[in-house]
């Protein structure tokens, strides 16, 4: 199978009534792995995910990835800070990425099972998506993105507004899904998160990459001032 | 009041003795209607589906024009339809003028801008949920229109049932292509104008009566059957 990594960003901005939000941002990311975008609120983690995944086009600079646009858009997936569950039944939410994928219904609904029943949801099968709590709509997002096997997955704070449970499911999935080849891109400002998960940092603030470094590297000796602040729990 | 009280004899009396003309005119009206909001929302939940997604340079302009047509008067609606339909017209040759097919088609007219700018607003809020979502997942165009369609079924079935409220109950088109003709194109609301010109109060309100039971009936067991304000449901 063409790889679509790796991603490169050349001088790319995104820009929202004359107000620059990010950029501009060189990047390039190979293959495997486990980046983590750390930086404070308003740093431009979300946007430099958004842009990346392609919900975002950049307002001057390009963004490529190693193969046709197509196909890099059918090989990624994303999942937000709020998960946005579609109104049907938990097995229908599940079963959707497959099915307008030209998977045969049945087939899509024997793999989303086998699915529900690895994340503990095997009893809410014909529920409302809608009635399930945070963290189980949360655990069913990140499935749903991991459903068609991406190889890139962007993960937007996945854990915000979770208890420590459904945090140390979400973040078990998460190294199953690294562990299995895909390559993971996760915007969190949870320190203790980062150190769990991360094998790179990317370190955002004000909308540039202040520092892009081996995760061991950045938390023991961070290069600039404001990653140096933002690690002490200082308000930067 | 001794009007309305004899007009519900009348209406009570049309009913439980299931009079022939009642029930072919309450048929009529069925068909014509129900004819004329299947075909207008196969035109209009995609059209709301695509005006909700869609983003060209025109775009409010097109949405304040569907939004203002939901106002379109049904007197000259029929005025157009029977001038297209009329042996001089340009689908003249297919003699359709004063059929119940003219009363459909000037229905439709009608019908769609409604179901449609009701359509798209139910379906623009989705769509400001599901945009991202659906974006990430991939989708094609065609696939975010059938997602989205499926679902808000149910507030399109509100859309629809606001296209039957407004087509069971309308006179002014449907008049003037169908022609009012005796066991042809008669419908409830044509028969209830004719028999308040020849003063037969009575037998108008009957039919006013079983009109709105008509309405009531079909949006009842629409309901019904489709399961809606159930509890638990969305």
């Amino acid at each position: 199978m063409v790889s679509i990594l790796p991603l490169t960003l050349s001088q790319a901005t995104v820009s929202r009534r004359e107000k620059r939000l990010l950029g501009p941002i060189d990047l390039t990311l190979e293959a495997g792995g486990i980046t983590i975008v750390l930086g404070p609120n308003g740093a431009g983690k979300s946007t430099l995910l958004r842009l990346m995944h392609g919900l975002e086009k950049p307002s001057s600079g390009k963004l490529r990835y190693a193969a046709p646009r197509a196909l890099a858009y059918s090989q990624q997936a994303f999942v937000f800070q709020t998960p946005v569950m579609l109104r049907r039944s938990v097995l229908g939410n599940l079963s959707y990425p497959l099915t307008t994928h030209k998977m045969p219904r049945a087939e899509a609904e024997k793999q989303s099972l086998t699915w529900l029943k690895r994340l503990g949801l095997g009893s809410h099968t014909s529920q409302r998506a809608s009635q399930l709590s945070g963290g189980e709509r949360q655990k069913l997002a990140l499935a749903r993105a991991l459903i068609r096997q991406p190889e890139l997955l962007f993960l937007d704070e996945p854990c915000a507004n979770l208890d420590g449970a459904a945090t140390r499911d979400i973040e078990r999935l998460i190294i199953e899904a690294g562990a299995s080849g895909t390559r993971i891109i996760m915007a969190t400002h949870d320190l203790g998160q980062a150190r769990r998960l991360a094998d790179d940092v990317l370190f955002v603030h004000h909308g540039l990459i202040h520092e892009q470094s081996e995760a061991a590297t950045f938390f023991d000796n961070p290069k600039t001032t404001e990653a140096r602040s933002f690690l002490k729990g200082d308000l930067i | 009041m001794l009007e309305i009280w004899e007009g519900m004899k009348a209406a009570t009396w049309l009913v439980l003795t299931f009079d022939a003309d009642l029930v072919e005119i309450a048929m009529r009206s069925l068909f014509v209607t129900l004819s004329a909001v299947a075909i207008a929302a196969l035109i209009a939940f995609p059209l709301g589906a695509w005006l909700a997604i869609s983003r060209y340079r025109f775009r409010r302009l097109v949405i304040a024009t569907l939004n203002a047509l939901m106002g379109l008067p049904p007197v000259v609606v029929g005025l157009a339809v029977y001038l297209l339909l009329s042996r001089s017209g340009p689908f003249g040759v297919m003699g359709l003028l004063f059929t119940p097919w003219a009363m459909i088609i000037a229905q439709v007219i009608i019908l769609t801008p409604l179901i449609a700018s009701i359509a798209h607003q139910s379906i623009r809020d989705l769509w400001a949920e599901y945009h991202d979502l659906l974006i990430s997942l991939n989708t094609s165009r065609s696939q975010r229109i059938k997602t989205l369609l499926w679902d808000s079924r149910r507030a399109l079935l509100t859309a629809a049932l606001a296209g039957f409220g407004r087509g069971i109950g309308e006179v002014g088109a449907i008049m003037i292509v169908g022609g009012n003709i005796d066991h042809v194109t008669r419908v409830m609301t044509t028969a209830i104008a004719l028999e308040t010109s020849k003063g037969d109060f009575a037998l108008a309100i009957g039919l006013g009566f079983v009109l709105i039971g008509l309405s009531l009936t079909v949006n009842i067991a629409i309901h019904m059957l489709t399961g809606t304000e159930v509890r638990d449901r969305w």
